[in-house]
Formats: structure tokens, C-alpha cells, sequence
């Protein structure tokens, strides 16, 4: 290793975190074009079907970016799930039981999504406590403040704007994929405006991580704490804004979860927040920070959706099914980091 | 001020502390509603039973605190934190209540197999999974996180597909006995007892403890002074499996049935939150079993203490939250670093004034 | 501030827990300086320097930049920064995952109209920044995927690029190799000349006196001196930071092996490890100490540490006491009675942590097994005797290896070793970093120990070192040994073997 000459590599070798994505999106081909080949007769193959999973994950969409921003610090939130509950709820609530109008409860549901970012940043970036236990606690927190401002399931119907914006369907332009069904009727696919707004947020979350120094920021944090803080970099607050970008784009996510389905229970978003790290790992985040990308989480995410699809589509298989698959993926995504990892220590010698 | 120091210093302060907290809360509520101010630690036998609130804790802490034991290990030697153990406690009572129903049966009295044989096939899937995330840790150097995270996320799938996607009941009287008394006292509580005996035994007698330690301290240094690493990870994770599979079994039996949705729902939390507030650090290294052991009773009495507040299952969580992060605050780098400042800004004054400056 | 002066500290003082780091020193710097700091271990040198960025609030004193009127007081590295007080540090503090262009932008990214990082320029600054200090690579490549000596030049430019009126280089010579560190001197006379005042933080002698211009002297936390380079000779120099006269080096001397040495022990033929060390031939006798020389990076640790089999052999046969031996871990040898002190104490000896007394049974620990616990009783013993023996100072033998000093945490690795009564002690590198009284007190351990009858491979960068102690020397060079010496050896004759000597 001391022997290398002081000139170094001069041609670009392609970044091992590169071809991992690669990986990752042409899993999704593959296994999204083998869905539509083995389920034409039953629609799989219809635009529509990518468009629902689409409109299913757009909160998982998300909150995956918000967790890709925290693991990029080396971090982890764990409390996305309770908090889009918590959101859901308050809204339910506030629409059905408190006569607030919709407007104000989703600008309401945002603020708390700062402010319990902010708390959670706080613990972790300047009491220095690990991100593990903070998160477990705002999780145990907005899981119980589910409960607390209602123990039973609410539905959304009274507010008119709400269920407006939740009917609202935006056919696709041009027509694309317009088919025929069996009736002979012509439908043409249309997704909502969740999908819109997550992917605005991708958008923009994958223009702030390249192009804003608080975006490069984070991966200089996650790649070297102590460099980043030599280096002149504020690092506790770096990490605090990480988790109120996180909650924040949760609380999002939980705008769009909520306009989906139109209801608040205790039980609801349990274990999204594992999809969303499972995500992000599949996209290429590395859970010791410094490397990831938003659009391998929006794969990884796609990923899921397919082989939840897939799942329901084959109609025999049980759901718990999809489960397994998915960890299996997460398994394989997981050794295959891990092997590359192992290649490139091998290199350096 | 500097008495205050020292006891706060002590490895076990945190967990000490925050069972005295917890015990001081309940005897004021006691002592509030009229009560005497010993209601909390009073035992009586109810039906040849034992029965109080002191019980109670102890009772339902059983399996936390059988997992705090195999997660300390996980924690110290790997620096990592395995959420696996609910799914694999899940996972053993419905390996164990397949076979003893027969594959397909939903509600037996019968064994359809020795009882024995279904106890040993849990815990034999129990460590099965132990060392699919052992392997996955120490071979592969995959972060116990992230190699966990199969298990937490297919476990529950696999053993609801195990159990036909339905909840196995056994109505054998016998199948209740881990969850059922031994005598007087409730059976979890002995099996804690038991394993919490034997690991001490074994931290006592042979040099685990040190292997453990000095692989989570420096696993490089370790290495060079003898110790294999990867065969000391890989043990402490089939030891956290051995153990989830005990307390999964365990679960089972109080319910007598394999519920395998909720049964470990969330003890992966409290097992890890256990670790923490026994006063070990997260971050792998020098470990003190008794802080896990008092620390998973405390989780428990939290639990308890807010039930009989009147604070619904549901709610519990906020206070549980709320009184966790106050206590790990505490014990936070930050507010230790201010303490230090503090004291050391005493010392400058004082030795200034002695100068006479 | 005087005309040509950059930088004064006056009258620093500061205390930690029990210890006082700094008393009242003053330390200057003038515009256009090399200025070595040095001191032995425990000396305050970075202390001082911690003092002057910002990461300790000192107590006393007073620190003024020229340009500035007030005296300043740092809170931070970055108020540091922007007063023109930049750090390279023996750890370089680069991120290993952003590029080289990245990292020389950090926290400073040039912004386009749209407030948005300006990527292209920042390629095209990093590049200039590059050729500009003479250094042939991608600046878009991961900054993980170049040598150390590379990333610190990275450092050293960015900091320039900061326009620093001080540049702090803590250490940085310790793990590059003399071409690179000649590469290193010409950027810093470069540097220089154009007026930078540099801090110079080493403990080796010979760089001082090529690059340096003026020396200052602390030790035990107290000024000794400063000197101008030209009017302090080496040996001035040592009795100044050591406080006495160093004559006793000079009286140890191996006593020759022919008397004294037994049967084989090792018998390496054509071990290697590809990448690391090409196959190679060494034997070792019984009570004999053998040198292994050789330019930083020519693979001396590497070459142990295949023995060793802390790097597993690819290629050849090991032969112990004249048995074939299969050494793939380091267990394996420790089974076949062997030990190694490995370079890198912090990373590969230290276990933090654990008492001074679990430090040091631990070796012995292992090769018990886990199931054999060796009683409490007798660890304490073992660590008493040691802690005697080496002369550890420590209050007790619980006290945590991390709150002694590195002088002592190196002893205790040693003692560690000493414990298992190894027929066969590697040590690698076991002064670096220590205190020149607690040097001699090793190198007559290892003659010591010779005498007993055990074998002794040693490695140092100092070439005196190794000339007190050692019966042969082998020598190595680009990964690859390439030959030995033995008898009458001088430094001289050293020196023309490594550069390109006999074949042996």
C-alpha cells in the first residue's frame, strides 16, 4: 500500500457503487418484464399496473428519500412508519372529529414534521446519542400519540377538498397505453396526485444532494465524521438537518399515504419504515454512510412494489409471500455489497 | 459533589438509577390513592400462586430479559444490534407448534409428536437463525443491522407459512407449563433465572467475557494477539438465537398457541433499549451483563407501572419514549462533556483562589 | 507585531485532569519560516497546537496573528481557518468517498448564479490546484483510491488554497517513504518562499536539520528553547529534550552471535504474499537478532507479518525448531511459540478499553483457549511483575490502557507479549513514537532477551537503532528482500545495501 507512486490512477474506473444501481435497475426490468410476459392474460403487462405501483408507494417513495438522506450521514430513522400513522390520523381526526379544514391540517401535519425532526436531530447531532435509540423512541412516541388522539379507525369523508384532491385522477398525456378491456371499452391509464408529488420529491431531493452544499455535506459527513468537522464543516448540525429533512419528506409521505387511503387507524404504515431502509439498501445506500443515491432508492422501491404486485396478481399466493421474496432480494442485494466490498479491500492490498 | 460524581460514575448507575426512578414513581402513585407506600413490593399467594405487582414484573420481564442476555453479547462483540429476535421467537413457537399439532392442524389437544421433540425443533431453528446472521456478520462482514434485517422482515412470513397462515392452538394442559407456574412461583420467571445463571457461570468460568471484549474493542488487535474474530461473532449471534428461541418458546406457551403476528411484536426494541439502559454502549465493547439484566426488568416495570396508571397498551409507548430518552440524555456524550467542563472549571477557580490570583 | 513575525504565543497555559499539559510557553513564528516543534512524548507539542486551533480552550496566555489587532482565541478549527491557520494532520482528514475535487471544495463549494455548486468549476479548480502542485492524477476519482502520501499532498493543497498564513503539518512524514517526502520538502521550501510560516510537528531528526530554519524545544509541558537550525547540533538537540546526556546509547552493544547462538528456529523458504512481499528466504537461530532495513513501503512489515501469519503465506514452506509448520492466523504461531509487536499500535495492539492487567494477560488467554480462564489471582501477578519489570507508570494495574500515556500503553503491548515467554519475538517498529529514555530501555531489553535465548526479529526505521542490537540485518527494497549483512556493519554500509547493494 506505501509503495504506490505518487501519481495515481489515471483513467476513471467505473465506481463499484455505480454498477450496484445498475444491478438494481436491471433487476427491476427483468423482473418487471418477466411479470409482464407470465401475467399478459391477466393485465400485468397494462401501463396501468406500473402507474398503481406508482400510486401505492408514492409515501414509501418519500420517506425512502428522506432515509436515504439520513443513512447518507450514517444514520438511521427508524420512526418514519409511527410518524406517517401519526400523521394520518391527525388528519382523520381533525377533518371528521375537529371540523378543521384540510388546508390547514396538512400545513399543521408539515410543521410537525419539522418539529419532530428537529427533536430527533437535536438528540442525535448535538446530545450525541445514537440514532438507533433516539429513532426507537420517536417511534414509540408517534405510535402512541396514534392512539392518544384516537383509539379507533377513522374514515375521511366529510372535507370536500380532502376527498377531492384524493379522487383526483390525471389521465395519462397522449393517451399512452390506452387499451381496450374486455368490454371493448377504451381505458386509459391514469395515475394521481400523490405519484406527482412524490415525484416531485425525488426530484428535487436528488437536485439537492448533487447540486446544494448541504447536500454534499451529508456524504462528507457519512464519509469521514471526523474530516468533515476538520474541514470546517458544522457536522451536528449537518446531522440535525438530516432528520428534519426526514421527517419533514415523511410527514409528505404521509399526505400522500393519507390520501390513499382515506383513513386513520392505530395499526397503519407498521413496518414502513424497514421497507424504507430495505429500499434504500437495495438502491446502493451503505448503512455506514457516504455513499447512496435517491434514484436507486426510487428502484429499490419499485422493486418492492413489483413483487408485492407480482404477489397479488398470481392471486394463490398468499401475502406473506411477498415477504419473503423481498427479504430473499434484500438478502442478495445485501451479500452482493458486501462481495464488492471485499473485491475492492482485496485490490488495495 | 463529588460523592455525586463518583456514584455517577459507576458502570451500574444508569439502570440502578432508573429502577429506583421507576419503583419511587409507583409508590408515590401508591401512596396518592390512599394506598400504603409498600403497596408495590407487597407479595401474597392467591390459589397456592404468587401474586403481586413486584411478580407481575418479573413474570412479563422473563422473556426481555432472556433476550437482553443474548443481545449484550451480540452488542458488545459486533457493535451491532440483531432485530431479529422477535421474528426468530415468533419463528420457534411456530416451528415448535407445527410439529406438535401435525402440519395443517390449526387446534389440537394431542401431541401429534413428543412434546420434547417440538421444544428441541424450535430451539434447533432458533439457532438455525442465529447463524444464518452470524454467518452473514462475521463472514461476510455484513453489518448485524443490516444482515438481521432478513430475518426481521421474512421471519414472521416464514413461520405464518409454517403454521398454514393460521393460529396453531394446543390444548395439551402440559404445553402451559413454561408459561404456566412451578409451584408457586411462574415458570418464566425461573427459566430467566436459569439462563441468566448459566451465563453468568459461563462469563465466570471461562473467558468469554475477554473474547467477547476485546473482539468489540479491537477486533484487528484481538486478531494479532490470537482471537478469530469471526468465530467469536459468529457464536455470540447463535447464543442471541439460542436465547430468543427459549423466550419464543416461552411466549408460546403462555398463550398456548403460535400467534406468530404478534408473538415477540416489538421485543427487539425492548431487548436492545435493555442493552442501552443497563449502561452499555451501543457501539460494541465492555459489557455489563447485570446492567442488561436490571435494565430489561426496568423496560417491564415502565410498562407495568404505566398500566396501572391507567394508561392504555396503546399509549404506553409515549411515556416509554419520553422516559427513555430522558435517561439515555443523561448519559449522553454531550451533557457528560458539560458535567466534565463543569468540574474541571471548579478546579481551575479553586486552585486560582488558592494562588490567591 | 514585529515587522517579519506571523504568529506569537505567549505565556499558554493549560490543564487537564491531574495533569499539567502546558505551563506558560511562548512559542513565534515568523513570515517565510520552516519551524520545527518537538518534544518527546507527553512534551505538549500537540497540545499547542491545540491551543492555537481552536479544539482546547486554553487558560492562559495569549495568541496574536499578524493582521489582526485584538489577541484571538479560536473556538473551533474553522475560526481557525478563516484566520488563516490551516492543519494537516498525521490521520489525513479527507473523506475517502467523495473525489478529489470534492474534497478540495468542501464547505467551500463555488456557487453558479443559481446558488447551486458550480460542479464544473470546482473540476476545473481542482485540476489547476493539481498541476499547480505537481501532482499527476484524476482529480474526479474517489479520494479512498490513493496512496496516503497522495491524500496528504490533497490536504496540503487545499489548505494553501485557503490562503493560510500558517500551515500546521503535524507528523507527516511518518508513513511516506523518502521519495515522497522529498517531494513533500520542495512543497514546503516552495511554500516558503512565498512567505507561508510552517509548523513543523516531528520526531525525526534528520528532516529537521534539512528542512527546518529554527527549532523550539518543549518538554514535561514546559519551553526549553528556541534555537535557530544552524546553532544546535543533533546531540545539543537530544540533551535538550531529554533534559540529560544520551552517552549510555552509545554504550550498548550486541555481543557477538557466534558464542552464543543455538540450533534454527525459523526456517522461511519462499514465503511471500502477493502484492505484499515476494517470496523470500530467512532463517533465525536461537538467541539471535536479526534486523530487517529497508526504505519505508519495501516491505519490511509485511515480510513479518507473513511469518507471522497475521497475512496468510501464499507461496512457500515455514520450518519451526526444524518442523514443517502450517502458520495461516495468528493463533497458529502463537501456538508454535512465537509473538509479534505489530507497528500500528493504536490499530493493532491497543484493546482500549480493558485494564492495563487484561492487556496484558491476553495473549496468554488465548492460547489457553476460552474454556481455560486463567485465575484472577495469577493475572494479577503476571501484571504486577510486568508492570515492575518494564516500569509502567500507572496507578493500578485496573486503570484502562487508554488513559496512559503512549509511551506506556507501548510497554504494556510489550509486556503482553513477554507474558507468553514466546521462543520467537517479532517487533515491529516497538520505539516509534516513544520518548528517547524509554528507546534505550527497549534496545537493552531485546539484547537482554537475546541472551536468554530467544530469537528476535526487529524492525525500525532508525538505522542505529538496529545496528545496536542486531547480529544480521536483512535488507529489503521495493517489496522484495534482497539481501543481508552481518558483522562489522555501519550505518554507511547500510544505507549503500538498501540503496542498491549486494544480492544475497
Amino acid at each position: 500500500m506505501k509503495t504506490s507512486p505518487l501519481a495515481g490512477n489515471t483513467h476513471r474506473r467505473m465506481n463499484n457503487n455505480t454498477v450496484l444501481i445498475m444491478i438494481t435497475i436491471a433487476l427491476f426490468v427483468i423482473m418487471y418484464a418477466a411479470g409482464c410476459i407470465a401475467y399478459s392474460e391477466k393485465g400485468f403487462d397494462h401501463l396501468q399496473t406500473f402507474l398503481n405501483i406508482l400510486i401505492n408507494n408514492s409515501g414509501l417513495i418519500c420517506i425512502a428519500c428522506g432515509m436515504t438522506c439520513v443513512m447518507l450521514t450514517g444514520g438511521i430513522d427508524v420512526s418514519v412508519g409511527a410518524l406517517i400513522a401519526m400523521d394520518c390520523m391527525f388528519i382523520a381526526v381533525g377533518i371528521e372529529y375537529w371540523g378543521v379544514s384540510s388546508p390547514i391540517l396538512m400545513l399543521l401535519v408539515l410543521l410537525i414534521g419539522v418539529a419532530f425532526g428537529l427533536l430527533q436531530g437535536f438528540c442525535v447531532g448535538y446530545l450525541g446519542i445514537q440514532p438507533f435509540i433516539v429513532t426507537i423512541a420517536g417511534m414509540f412516541f408517534a405510535r402512541g400519540m396514534t392512539a392518544v388522539i384516537c383509539t379507533q379507525q377513522v374514515t375521511i369523508k366529510s372535507d370536500p377538498f380532502f376527498v377531492g384532491l384524493a379522487n383526483l385522477k390525471f389521465n395519462m398525456p397522449f393517451e399512452i397505453g390506452a387499451y381496450f378491456n374486455n368490454k371493448g371499452k377504451e381505458m386509459i391509464p391514469y395515475f394521481r396526485l400523490p405519484v406527482i408529488i412524490a415525484l416531485v420529491v425525488l426530484v428535487a431531493i436528488f437536485l439537492v444532494l448533487r447540486y446544494t452544499r448541504f447536500g454534499r455535506s451529508l456524504y462528507a459527513v457519512g464519509g469521514n465524521q471526523q474530516s468533515a468537522a476538520l474541514m470546517g464543516l458544522d457536522v451536528k448540525k449537518v446531522r440535525m438537518k438530516a432528520y428534519v429533512l426526514s421527517s419533514f419528506l415523511c410527514s409528505i409521505g404521509g399526505i400522500c399515504y393519507c390520501l390513499n387511503t382515506m383513513a386513520g387507524t392505530t395499526t397503519q404504515a407498521t413496518g414502513l419504515e424497514m421497507d424504507a431502509i430495505a429500499s434504500s439498501v437495495i438502491g446502493g445506500t451503505l448503512l455506514t454512510g457516504g455513499v447512496g443515491n435517491v434514484i436507486g432508492s426510487f428502484f429499490g422501491v419499485l422493486i418492492n412494489g413489483t413483487i408485492s404486485s407480482l404477489v397479488k396478481t398470481n392471486g394463490k399466493l398468499i401475502s406473506s409471500w411477498a415477504n419473503v421474496v423481498s427479504a430473499m432480494l434484500l438478502c442478495f442485494f445485501i451479500v452482493l455489497q458486501a462481495v464488492f466490498a471485499k473485491i475492492k479491500e482485496r485490490s488495495k492490498g | 459533589m463529588k460523592q455525586i460524581r463518583k456514584i455517577t460514575k459507576m458502570r451500574l448507575f444508569l439502570p440502578i438509577f432508573s429502577m429506583v426512578l421507576v419503583m419511587a414513581i409507583n409508590m408515590i402513585y401508591d401512596v396518592a390513592n390512599g394506598n400504603v407506600f409498600y403497596n408495590f413490593f407487597t407479595i401474597s399467594i392467591r390459589n397456592g400462586l404468587l401474586y403481586g405487582r413486584l411478580i407481575d414484573i418479573l413474570n412479563r420481564g422473563s422473556e426481555a430479559a432472556i433476550l437482553a442476555i443474548g443481545m449484550t453479547l451480540v452488542v458488545s462483540s459486533s457493535a451491532g444490534v440483531d432485530i431479529s429476535v422477535g421474528s426468530v421467537m415468533s419463528l420457534a413457537g411456530g416451528m415448535c407448534c407445527m410439529l406438535l399439532a401435525g402440519f395443517g392442524n390449526a387446534n389440537v389437544s394431542q401431541y401429534a409428536m413428543p412434546l420434547w421433540v417440538g421444544l428441541l425443533a424450535g430451539l434447533a431453528v432458533a439457532c438455525l437463525c442465529g447463524a444464518f446472521n452470524g454467518f452473514l456478520v462475521s463472514y461476510l462482514n455484513i453489518q448485524p443491522m443490516v444482515a438481521t434485517l432478513i430475518l426481521f422482515s421474512a421471519g414472521r412470513a416464514i413461520g405464518l407459512l409454517m403454521c398454514n397462515s393460521t393460529i396453531v392452538y394446543i390444548r395439551e394442559p402440559s404445553f402451559q407449563f413454561l408459561g404456566g407456574y412451578l409451584g408457586p412461583i411462574p415458570t418464566p420467571i425461573i427459566v430467566a433465572i436459569l439462563c441468566i445463571t448459566v451465563m453468568s457461570l459461563i462469563l465466570k468460568y471461562t473467558a468469554l467475557g475477554m473474547y467477547v471484549q476485546s473482539v468489540g474493542i479491537n477486533a484487528k488487535a484481538a486478531r494479532i494477539a490470537g482471537y478469530q474474530s469471526r468465530r467469536i461473532i459468529f457464536t455470540t449471534f447463535v447464543i442471541c438465537g439460542l436465547l430468543a428461541g427459549i423466550a419464543g418458546l416461552v411466549a408460546t406457551s403462555r398463550i398456548y398457541s403460535a400467534d406468530t403476528n404478534n408473538i415477540g411484536l416489538n421485543f427487539e426494541l425492548d431487548a436492545i433499549l435493555a442493552v442501552a439502559l443497563g449502561g452499555n454502549s451501543l457501539g460494541g465493547g465492555k459489557f455489563r451483563l447485570s446492567g442488561s439484566i436490571i435494565g430489561a426488568y426496568t423496560i417491564q416495570a415502565i410498562t407495568t407501572t404505566l398500566y396501572a396508571l391507567g394508561v392504555s397498551s396503546a399509549q404506553a409507548p409515549v411515556f416509554k419514549a419520553v422516559i427513555v430518552i430522558l435517561i439515555v440524555t443523561i448519559q449522553s456524550p454531550a451533557v457528560k462533556a458539560v458535567m466534565a467542563k463543569r468540574a474541571a472549571a471548579k478546579e481551575v477557580a479553586a486552585r486560582k483562589g488558592a494562588v490567591g490570583v | 507585531m514585529e515587522d517579519k513575525v506571523v504568529l506569537t504565543m505567549r505565556g499558554i497555559t493549560m490543564t487537564f485532569p491531574g495533569v499539567k499539559a502546558l505551563d506558560h510557553v511562548d512559542f513565534t513564528l515568523r513570515k517565510g519560516e520552516i519551524h520545527a516543534l518537538m518534544g518527546e512524548n507527553g512534551a505538549g507539542k500537540s497540545t499547542l497546537i491545540k491551543c492555537l486551533t481552536g479544539v482546547h480552550d486554553f487558560e492562559f496566555g495569549e495568541i496574536r496573528v499578524d493582521g489582526i489587532e485584538e489577541p484571538i482565541r479560536n473556538h473551533s478549527t474553522m475560526d481557525a481557518q478563516r484566520r488563516g491557520i490551516s492543519t494537516v494532520y498525521q490521520e489525513v482528514n479527507l473523506c475517502p468517498n467523495l473525489s478529489v475535487a470534492e474534497n478540495l471544495f468542501i464547505g467551500r463549494e463555488p456557487l453558479t448564479k443559481a446558488h447551486t455548486i458550480d460542479r464544473k468549476a470546482i473540476v476545473k479548480r481542482a485540476q489547476k490546484l493539481a498541476e499547480e502542485f505537481e501532482l499527476n492524477l484524476d482529480v474526479q476519482q474517489t479520494m479512498g483510491s490513493y496512496s496516503l502520501a497522495l491524500q496528504q499532498m490533497i490536504a496540503i493543497a487545499r489548505a494553501v488554497d485557503m490562503d493560510c498564513k500558517i500551515l500546521i503539518l503535524d507528523e507527516p512524514t511518518s508513513s511516506l517513504d523518502d521519495n515522497e517526502v522529498s517531494k513533500l520538502f520542495t512543497l514546503m521550501r516552495r511554500l516558503r518562499d512565498q512567505g507561508v510560516g510552517i509548523i513543523f510537528v516531528t520526531h525525526f531528526l534528520e528532516q529537521v536539520y534539512e528542512v527546518c530554519d529554527r527549532i523550539t524545544v518543549l518538554r514535561n509541558g514546559q519551553l526549553v528553547g528556541e534555537y535557530p537550525v544552524t546553532a544546535l547540533p543533533r546531540v545539543k538537540l537530544i540533551a535538550a529534550m531529554m533534559g540529560k546526556d544520551i552517552d549510555d546509547l552509545a554504550k550498548i552493544k550486541p555481543e557477538a552471535c557466534e558464542n552464543r547462538c543455538g540450533d534454527m528456529l525459523i526456517d522461511a523458504k519462499g514465503l511471500g504474499h502477493t502484492g505484499k512481499i515476494k517470496p523470500f528466504d530467512l532463517n533465525i537461530r536461537q538467541g539471535e537478532v536479526v534486523g530487517l532495513t529497508g526504505l519505508l513501503g519495501s516491505g519490511r512489515s509485511e515480510l513479518a507479518r507473513v511469518i507471522y501469519g497475521a497475512d496468510r503465506p501464499q507461496t512457500g514452506t515455514l520450518k519451526v525448531k526444524d518442523k514443517p509448520a502450517h502458520v495461516a492466523q495468528p493463533i497458529d504461531a502463537m501456538k508454535l511459540g512465537m509473538g509479534m509487536l505489530p507497528d500500528d499500535r493504536k490499530a493493532e495492539g491497543i484493546i482500549d478499553d480493558l485494564s492495563i492487567r487484561e492487556n496484558i494477560v491476553l495473549a496468554m488467554q488465548a492460547q489457553q483457549g476460552m474454556l481455560k480462564l486463567i485465575p484472577y489471582k495469577e493475572q494479577c501477578e503476571i501484571a504486577d511483575k510486568y508492570i515492575a519489570l518494564l516500569d509502567i507508570k500507572t496507578a493500578s494495574r485496573e486503570t484502562p490502557l487508554k488513559q496512559l500515556s503512549g509511551g506506556n500503553q507501548q510497554k504494556v503491548i510489550i509486556a503482553r507479549w513477554l507474558a507468553t515467554n514466546p521462543d520467537f519475538l517479532i517487533l515491529d517498529e516497538p520505539t516509534r513514537g516513544i520518548d528517547i529514555g524509554t528507546k534505550t530501555e527497549i534496545q537493552k531489553l531485546i539484547i537482554k532477551l537475546a541472551e536468554e535465548g530467544k530469537s528476535i526479529l526487529f524492525i525500525s526505521s532508525e538505522i542505529e537503532e538496529m545496528l545496536r542490537t542486531c547480529n544480521r540485518l536483512a535488507v529489503l527494497r521495493d517489496g522484495e528482500k534482497v539481501g543481508e549483512l552481518s558483522g562489522d556493519m555501519t550505518q554507511e554500509s547500510v544505507m549503500h545495501a538498501i540503496a542498491g547493494g549486494e544480492k544475497g
